[in-house]
């Protein structure tokens, strides 16, 4: 179809500022979102892509500055307004209901002809829904209840409901991608990019990610954001990842990203000896970890890994099979155990298992080790608030201070405040980390990574299940690799005597 | 995706009540076996009959759970439903005489009651366990204002008296009605853009929010009709005793909740539906009625009734637990 306004942006901001009190989240930013195109946006966090995002999105609004649509001012009031003019996110955490179908989600408030004064008429609402499906490809039926399918088709259903909101406008929708790789597997984040492809020939498609090879990978267009502002429009054909990264943290790295600057030599004494310790989804594993040490596991979906981390926290019961630490027995009956045993355990879902959003900073780290700031079994409140000082001070925790709720810092710091509730117990000794640095931005990851260092070299042992290959790879001494319950290789890791991720990805499947 | 007969059958039946299905045939067919008189004709219209005001009161109270929130002002609304039709139709009180149009009435007066349980909850934010308590009390004051000082209020309106007493095709013509409020409910539930918000508001306020949907309209539309049904249950109540009493859903409150709890209606929202809680009544009538046929004592049978509730919630609450999660 040859429009004339097609050749207008989708979207244009010009000089668009928002600030929450003191702090100014977004300053002048001005950029535009091209039909048919997919743009970048990178940015360390706390750079600003959020609340770009939410006010791209309806779910803000700016203090100053334009927002243009298609060539015409508007500003967006509320969510459904953006989805009304066919603007859509798709969040990264997942925005599907798991208990309704994947029609009603596709077409979540947003059903348009499909509801009738009030009533439901499910033939169209799956017809409509089918034909967003069949856009992304997706081999899911519109009657199938969402929380049946794996991570990977809920994503393709997120793409879809995105795409309908679309319909009711003439022109084609702009769709917000808010880190839809984060948590995809290698092939899942293939098939997600050639949907991306497809859909562009219809969309304009803003891709934030922490992941710069893909941004590289699928962008027509870079921006890149830093303290709230946008520092540079690169085109990706002309650039590379360590530019990017540059213009991200706005100074050259000194030390790598993985921080092997700091990695020791583990001492030569077991510390952690697992013996035929079998459990749900795995069995038969034996494994010993030095003093100092930092084993990375890797495997796939279901590998047994992460239950074997939880058996060891003792949050999962051991069928049989024996863990020493120090030469000493445990019994794993409960978590209460392992922590008086000095284990820690870094859960995956941060935002259910490691830590209680509603609570301060303060009372998230003294949760597992109350005894350090205790007199009698009375938390004495000045002690509370010393400790979680010198904590937020020595992992550098961006913050308000001791008191602010955990809902409000972000992924990293919420990551560091977690790390930090193992880090002042008086006597840990083994520290298990389930995917510690998922969806944190490199900055924040590099700075997880260089506590893990410094966490070894003070003889912590220390299991990593990490969240790629790369990860697993250079972060730890040793790398173990699990596929259906059972270890499947060993392999030692390093500098200059780095397992080659095929022969990884060999003992993974 | 698993192909076998079993896994294409839970596809299939996903999100229907066949657990609660399952459980009322094993449940029948043990009391049948123990007291062949329930398996007859008599004895079924009988458990129908008894379990066609509380299927009324779930049929509300399933939209208002299914959101995530709790409806506790059951028995309060049924005293000014029960009061407010005794005193409509033809009495020995007054010379009202509205016959069947105090039905719609008292519904109306039940739906003011669960309108303002409903603006408390969403938009003074007071939780629904609490603002449904205050209001139990407020409904409880009002009926016995409306009780007065002196002796109960006699309904000699024939016609309303002959809906819980006539029958109609074997069954009490209240049994029919009970049919037709469950029929409308499913109806609603599936059908309706506010009966399948209620599973999405159940199934997480906040995405509904990002979606734009006016989330407090919806939350407060529940409280409004489950103030309806647990009203229209009063009026019937005093159909059932030809008197307007002020307490006449006396124990219906642990009965219901229970009833839709058993029937698999999760008190977090977003699973269950109004067949379930209905499947959940018949499953408390059916073992009320077999417990008296069998001979057990009016204590055990308490008793039994809470450790049934207990087994019902552990089973249903089972799949649902995480591994990392302390129950609270």
């Amino acid at each position: 179809m040859a429009q004339t306004s097609t050749e207008a942006p989708a979207l244009r901001l010009t000089d668009v500022s928002k600030s929450f009190g003191v702090v100014n989240a977004l300053t002048k930013v001005s950029l535009e979102i091209r039909p048919r195109e997919v743009v970048g946006l990178i940015g360390e966090n706390g750079a600003g892509k959020s609340s770009l995002l939410k006010i791209l999105s309806g779910n803000q609004t700016a203090d100053s500055g334009t927002m243009e649509l298609r060539g015409r001012p508007v500003t967006f009031s509320s969510i459904s307004q953006a989805m009304s003019n066919g603007v859509a996110m798709v969040y990264q955490e997942q925005s599907l209901l798991p208990n309704v179908s994947v029609a009603e989600n596709i077409l979540l408030g947003n059903e348009r002809g499909a509801v009738r004064d009030g009533f439901y008429r499910w033939k169209q609402m799956h017809r409509t829904a089918q034909r967003h499906l069949d856009e992304v490809k997706s081999g899911v039926s519109p009657s199938d209840i969402t929380d049946t399918l794996p991570f990977a088709q809920r994503q393709m259903v997120e793409v879809a409901k995105a795409l309908a909101t679309g319909d009711g406008s003439p022109y084609d929708p702009v769709i917000l991608l808010d880190e839809p790789t984060s948590v995809l597997e290698s092939g899942d984040i293939e098939t997600l990019f050639s949907v991306i492809r497809r859909v562009k020939e219809h969309a304009s498609i803003v891709f934030v990610s922490h992941r710069l090879e893909e941004v590289l990978e699928i962008c027509d267009r870079v921006y890149v954001m830093r303290d709230g502002e946008v520092v540079a429009e690169v085109d990706p054909a002309e650039a590379d990842v360590d530019q990017l990264f540059r213009l991200m943290v706005g100074r050259d790295l000194t030390s790598g990203y993985f921080r092997e600057d700091l990695s020791t030599e583990p001492t030569p004494d077991v510390r952690l000896a697992i013996e035929s310790l079998t459990g749900p989804g795995f069995s038969d594993v034996s494994l010993g970890i030095n003093r100092g040490e930092i084993v990375s596991i890797l495997g796939v979906q279901d590998s047994g890994r992460e239950n074997l981390g939880r058996v060891l926290f003792g949050a999962l019961p051991a069928a049989h099979g024996s863990v020493r630490i120090d030469g000493e027995r445990v019994g794993l009956r409960s978590t209460r155990d392992a922590v008086a045993r000095g284990i820690g355990y870094l859960p995956s879902e941060r935002k259910i298992d490691g830590a209680i959003m509603g609570m301060s900073v303060a009372d998230n780290m003294t949760l597992a080790h109350p005894d350090v700031v205790s007199t009698l079994g009375v938390m004495r409140s000045r002690r509370v608030r010393e400790v979680a000082d010198e904590w937020i001070r020595r992992l550098a925790i961006k913050t308000s201070g001791p008191a602010a709720e955990m809902v409000n810092l972000s992924g990293g710091n919420q990551q560091k405040v977690v790390l930090a509730k193992w880090m002042l117990a008086p006597d840990l000794r083994v520290l298990i980390l389930d995917t510690p640095t998922r969806g944190l931005d490199v900055g924040a990851k590099s700075e997880v990574y260089a506590i893990l260092h410094g966490l070894a070299a003070k003889g912590v042992s220390i299991i990593l299940l990490a969240d790629s290959l790369e990860e697993g790879i250079y972060v730890s001494h040793r790398v173990i690799t699990m596929a259906d319950g059972k270890v499947t290789g060993e392999f030692t890791s390093r500098p200059g005597n780095r397992p080659s991720r095929t022969s990884l990805i060999e003992r993974m499947l | 995706m698993d192909n076998s007969l079993l896994a294409r059958f839970r596809r299939a039946t996903h999100g229907q009540p066949v657990p609660a299905l399952i459980a009322l045939a094993l449940i029948v067919v043990v009391i049948a076996a123990q007291a062949p008189v329930f398996m007859t004709a008599g004895n079924i219209a009988n458990v129908i009959d008894q379990a066609a005001i509380p299927a009324i009161i779930v049929v509300g109270l399933s939209f208002v759970i299914l959101m995530g929130s709790i409806d506790l002002s059951v028995e309060g609304v049924m005293a000014v439903g029960s009061m407010s039709a005794a005193l409509l139709v033809a009495n020995d009180r007054n010379s009202l005489d509205f016959g069947l149009w105090a039905l719609p009435v008292v519904m109306i007066i039940g739906g003011v009651l669960g309108l303002v349980s409903g603006l408390a909850v969403t938009r003074l934010r007071i939780p629904s366990f609490l603002a449904t308590i205050a209001i139990a009390s407020v409904a409880s004051g009002i009926a016995l204002i409306l009780f007065g000082t002196s002796a109960k209020p006699q309904i000699v309106d024939p016609v309303f008296i002959d809906l819980t007493q006539g029958t109609f095709l074997g069954f009490t013509k209240v049994s029919w009605l009970a049919l037709v409020i469950v029929l409308l409910g499913l109806v609603i539930q599936r059908y309706t853009r506010f009966g399948r918000y209620a599973y999405v508001i159940g199934g997480s306020e906040e995405i509904a929010k990002l979606s734009g949907i006016d989330v407090r309209r919806y939350r407060l539309l529940a409280f409004v009709i489950a103030g309806m049904c647990s009203s229209l249950a009063g009026a019937l109540t005093a159909s059932r005793t030809s008197i307007g009493s002020t307490t006449p859903g006396d124990g219906l409150l642990f009965l219901t909740i229970a009833s839709v709890v058993i029937g698999g209606t999760i008190l977090t929202g977003g699973r269950g539906g109004v067949l379930h809680s209905v499947i959940g009544v018949l499953i408390m009538g059916v073992i009320v009625t077999g417990m008296v046929l069998i001979g057990v004592s009016g204590f055990y049978q308490q008793i039994i009734q809470g450790v049934v509730l207990l087994v019902a919630v552990t089973a249903v609450a089972w799949k649902l637990r995480r591994p990392m999660r302390v129950v609270m």
